[in-house]
């Protein structure tokens, strides 16, 4: 984008499963029109689809007569996605994932989600919503990746 | 919406003289993909079939189901004593099999060819 305003862009999902796909074109082309490389712009899509995933599947619980909301603010030197529910958040950060745990079946070989998010973008946090409901995760990417 | 995921087995044999079945995926690998991930893997006989390459190259939606689903191969094909390889993955997914820890379990290669070569 030529210019340094900020823009918010916004798309209600059905709660279904695949329709994360439409939150993930529309990130990836906000972050290509703000100038993301593909590989940072990969990084978003993923962590957007996962976010819109959990949201869908344990936020809503599957539940067709609730929405998934994500909102997508650019910044001149930023992208924050932020991809709301109807459930009541998460009660606390699974620990990261242990390949050799779940090869030897002592963990379930799901549950790479939030790893994924944590590990793709710059940062991300979980809250929940105060009346029990519209909780939301936060994601950011920074353009430059480096700088403070 | 997702797209359905097709999949194929091909029998090759390496340039040093093993047979190697060969599962070619193709659209998404996701929730919906059991069958033709798993059911694919489980319809190749356990008995002769000890090199397997997992092709991506048709793939290029790949989420955290369907990354449990490659790990239920990889478990699967353990217990039987069969080693597993992947080749044709995007850059993007070659980044998330090894931040997740299937490159222990599964040699990664560019393509076919390559991947032939070292078995």
């Amino acid at each position: 984008m030529s210019d340094l305003k900020t823009t918010t862009v916004e798309v209600r999902l059905p709660t279904r499963m695949g329709y994360e796909k439409v939150a993930m074109s529309t990130a990836a082309s906000v972050a290509k029109l703000m100038g993301f490389p593909e590989d940072r712009v990969e990084d978003l899509k993923t962590a957007v689809a996962e976010a819109c995933i959990n949201a869908i599947e344990h936020g809503n619980r599957l539940n067709e007569k609730l929405s998934v909301g994500v909102v997508l603010r650019a910044e001149p030197d930023s992208l924050e996605v932020k991809v709301i529910d109807d459930g009541t958040g998460i009660g606390k950060i699974p620990a990261k994932p242990d390949i050799d745990r779940k090869m030897h079946g002592e963990e379930d070989p799901r549950g790479m989600g939030m790893f994924l998010i944590q590990a793709l973008v710059d940062e991300a946090e979980w809250v929940a919503g105060l009346d029990g409901k519209s909780s939301y995760v936060r994601l950011l990417i920074k353009l430059d990746k480096d700088a403070e | 919406m997702q797209s359905e995921t097709k999949s194929r087995v091909d029998q090759l044999t390496s340039p040093a003289g093993h047979p190697v079945a060969v599962l070619r995926f193709e659209g998404d690998i996701a929730s919906t993909s059991k069958d033709a991930v798993l059911g694919a893997y489980q319809s190749l006989p356990k008995e002769t079939t000890k090199l397997i390459l997992l092709d991506f190259t048709g793939v290029d939606y790949i989420n955290s189901s369907g990354i449990a689903l490659v790990i239920q191969l990889l478990i699967e094909a353990a217990n039987a004593g069969q080693k597993v390889y992947c080749f044709g993955l995007s850059p993007h997914f070659t980044k998330v099999f090894t931040m997740v820890g299937i490159t222990k379990y599964a040699g990664l290669f560019a393509t076919q060819t390559e991947a032939l070569a070292a078995l």
